[in-house]
């Protein structure tokens, strides 16, 4: 009997600290989905008198891809993003994060051109709105513009199988 | 043991250390906040722009927070932080422009909330349990360790004496 309590605390601090084993201290909940997806209009990449606001994506369900040449998991990335574009079954929209424009076309024309548009985000500003500090991270956004889910760091074939496809699936069904 | 001589041949040259490896040393100390000189409109908005720079975090390099963090986030949140301060925001509107982009996380001091109660009132909530275990403990143990001689052991002790002689 006198060991009773002690055990149970043992176990019990047991049980989480083994839960923890398998938490992602880096993983941060985006208080972001939910909630409208932050506005702004920026020039587009190699077509500076053309603007983007995530508006004109009402109606749509899309990717928004924050990325940068500086960025070397966006490189390990980027040709998952090429395929899944050339499958065309979700429009892709890069935000290109603190960057210089000459690099970022010349990544495109080497590697591939995924994206719809590419908005040029030079002073990060409109990074800070989205709520991002881990490149490359991709949202899903919905057709009333309401972010659905976030991604942090390079996906992976496997994310987009499990989580992100199935998501835009059900998000164009949805009216 | 030609080893070790090599390693300390940095030790020994002098002129080395005092002419390149100090200076460099000295300049590195220099460059951490060399290029962010803000000038505040008074005391105040200073010592506000302190406390929210050390109480952020800066989610980059997670354990640090945007005071001490060198990353490019951190840099420009510094400085959109000092905007905002500039444009008259106060605490309060700032640390929640925070929270609406970053989440909870990004304050080292989180809010008093129904989820963070127990974090606020645990450490409380287990002294307390302590002192109340100790108090428990200290109070049951048992009187015994008296100066009073055990009488019955004494007798013994004399009996045997008596019968030796």
């Amino acid at each position: 009997m006198k060991y009773v309590l002690p055990l149970i605390v043992c176990v019990v601090i047991g049980v989480f600290l083994y839960k923890g084993l398998d938490n992602d201290p880096r993983f941060v909940p985006s208080p972001l989905i939910g909630q409208p997806a932050p506005e702004f209009s920026l020039p587009v990449l190699g077509d500076e008198n053309t603007v983007f606001t995530p508006a004109q994506m009402k109606g749509k369900v899309w990717l928004f891809n924050i990325w940068g040449t500086w960025c070397a998991a966006c490189r390990v990335e980027h040709p998952l993003l090429v395929e899944l574009a050339k499958r065309d079954v979700v429009d892709i929209i890069g935000l290109n994060y603190k960057d210089e424009n000459d690099l970022a076309i010349r990544w495109l024309d080497q590697l591939g051109d995924p994206y719809v548009f590419t908005a040029v985000d030079q002073s990060g500003r409109i990074g800070i709105d989205w709520g991002f500090y881990g490149a490359p991270e991709t949202f899903v956004v919905d057709k009333q513009g309401i972010v659905r889910d976030k991604h942090i760091g390079p996906l992976t074939p496997a994310d987009l199988q499990n989580t992100i496809l199935p998501l835009v699936a059900k998000l164009k069904a949805e009216s | 043991m030609p080893h070790l001589k090599q390693q300390c041949t940095l030790q020994h040259n002098k002129p080395l250390m005092v002419f390149f490896v100090l200076p460099c040393l000295l300049l590195m100390a220099f460059t951490v906040h060399a290029f962010e000189q803000r000038d505040f409109a008074n005391a105040k908005d200073k010592a506000l722009f302190d406390t929210l720079v050390a109480e952020l975090r800066c989610l980059v390099c997670q354990n640090q927070n945007i005071a001490d963090s060198q990353a490019e986030l951190a840099v420009d949140l510094r400085r959109e932080i000092f905007t905002m301060i500039e444009a008259g925001q106060d605490k309060s509107e700032i640390t929640d422009f925070m929270v609406q982009r970053y989440g909870e996380f990004v304050l080292y001091k989180p809010r008093l909330t129904a989820r963070t109660l127990v974090l606020w009132l645990g450490p409380a909530i287990l002294l307390l349990v302590g002192v109340f275990i100790v108090w428990r403990s200290a109070k049951r143990k048992p009187t015994v360790t008296t100066n009073q001689p055990d009488t019955a052991a004494l007798k013994r002790a004399r009996d045997l004496l008596d019968s030796q002689e």
